[in-house]
């Protein structure tokens, strides 16, 4: 174990509470090529995956620092073969586990298995309402029956079940239809999440956003579907997330950074967001150093707490304390420079850049065709040097 | 008051010691809940009615006077969030 250098604290960087969200990336392998995938477009460079073991000391880690909620994503964490092993140490220790996985490689046994070993709740994430766009969009031609029969086993075991959708200009049209599905397959929480632009996306931003109107319609829909839930007394929640594109003010990304989410991804490197690793900071490694380290002492973790490294306009504004200045990557990726302020606010200087996104996505002709898919031949035109 | 109340499924209540307070977890959330509803909460075992609990809970806060309607506008809250069912 090394120790963290910078272990002071300034005045205006308040010691944070404690993480109280893990988020287990347990590996960047996944057997679908959805081309708005919030890994790394070099994942491919990334093989070094955490042992059992050194996941099992991250859980106890983390736990003891506060963490209740935990995620185990990736990737597709199916294919851990020791994700049973994790999921009952995770439970013993007092975590509320998710699973969030694409479907893909599940099957009845380890439903129940996984039951068994005390996981609370599966997430399954599907790519449209139909098996036409929803393979094409997958990458897999099996991909849309294998989800239809795995939420209806997550619902035979009993586990509260979350549809997960993300939508782009390809799928929005069938807001309708993926709510029905989400209702006749006994959803309790479906997320509609609109693509946002980090990672695949943002490399495929202008073949995935939707138009204004598109977003308009979508959003009508939903709201209509949640009135006739409503008056059905049914307890499906529907969860539309807004594009940050469509936005006038940021959001507070990550509710701050550093503030409750860890995100540690396969090769153990810590994150304060699962897309953070894009930025120009150096991240400490659950290798090197103690979770404890890492979330109060380590310096990638402190770089944006507080508000003292902020520039204008958000050292001046009035709702810094509101949106943090919004998303570090955001600001990264479309101004080059992660102090700035989150473009997507209109007081930003780099706003335009966003306006533009906003007037292509009005004649937008990009096919799914067009888009580049996530997989290791095109991960691997990433790799730095 | 002869009702039922139960949490739903895939809802957890525990006491996390970091936070020094007890926690409602559901799928991807977490609610920290007032010493009042933990108390509320802590007597939900799928099997009390509503009149048990508030029996139970007049007994552990012997001061607090009648609690039927403050228990009552809670497990309403609680079912409006549905967070707990009634049978």
């Amino acid at each position: 174990m090394t120790q963290a250098s910078d272990t002071t604290m300034t005045a205006d960087r308040p010691i944070p509470g404690p993480p109280l969200w893990l988020l287990a990336e347990v590996t960047y392998r996944c057997p679908l090529q959805c081309p708005y995938c919030s890994n790394p477009l070099d994942f491919a460079d990334s093989q070094n995956e955490l042992s059992t073991e050194e996941w099992v000391s991250v859980l106890r880690q983390g736990r003891a620092l506060g963490a209740a909620q935990l995620g185990f994503s990736g990737g597709e964490p199916l294919v851990r073969p020791d994700l049973p092993e994790l999921i009952s140490e995770a439970r013993h220790l007092g975590y509320y586990t998710n699973l969030i996985t694409s479907g893909i490689g599940l099957n009845e046994t380890k439903v129940e298995a996984f039951r068994d070993a005390g996981l609370d709740h599966i997430q399954v994430s599907f790519q449209a309402s139909d098996p036409e766009l929803n393979n094409a969009v997958a990458g897999s031609r099996k991909a849309f029956e294998q989800k239809l029969a795995m939420a209806r086993a997550v619902k035979a075991a009993g586990y509260p079940m979350v549809l997960n959708f993300v939508i782009h200009r390809h799928n929005i049209h069938q807001m309708n239809d993926i709510i029905a599905l989400c209702d006749q397959l006994g959803a309790d929480y479906v997320e509609l999440a609109t693509c946002q632009y980090y990672g695949w996306a943002f490399h495929n931003r202008e073949g995935l956003m939707p138009s204004a109107s598109q977003l308009e319609a979508a959003e009508r829909e939903v709201n209509l579907y949640r009135q006739r839930l409503a008056d059905a007394g049914s307890a499906m929640k529907l969860i539309f997330v807004t594009p940050d594109y469509y936005e006038e003010r940021p959001k507070a990304c990550m509710n701050g950074w550093g503030s409750l989410f860890l995100t540690v991804a396969p090769d153990g490197t810590a994150l304060p967001c699962h897309s953070a690793r894009i930025l120009p900071i150096e991240f400490p490694n659950t290798r090197e150093m103690s979770l404890k380290s890492i979330w109060y002492d380590s310096p990638g973790f402190n770089h944006y707490r507080g508000d003292s490294w902020m520039p204008e306009p958000c050292r001046s504004c009035d709702e810094k304390g509101k949106d943090f200045g919004g998303c570090r990557c955001q600001a990264y990726l479309l101004t080059g420079n992660a102090d700035n302020a989150d473009p997507v606010c209109d007081k930003s200087v780099h706003h335009d850049r966003i306006l533009a996104a906003r007037r292509a996505a009005d004649h937008a002709t990009a096919g799914l065709e067009d888009l580049s898919y996530r997989n290791v031949r095109n991960s691997r035109l990433f790799f730095r040097g | 008051m002869d009702q039922v109340p139960r949490l739903r499924p895939g809802f957890r209540f525990q006491w996390e010691p970091v936070q020094k307070a007890h926690v409602l977890l559901y799928p991807e959330g977490m609610v920290k809940l007032n010493d009042s509803a933990a108390a509320i909460l802590s007597e939900i075992d799928g099997e009390r009615t509503v009149s048990a609990i508030v029996a139970r809970l007049e007994e552990r806060f012997p001061d607090a006077g009648a609690l039927d309607g403050d228990v009552q506008e809670f497990l309403e809250d609680a079912r409006q969030q549905h967070w707990i069912t009634m049978l």
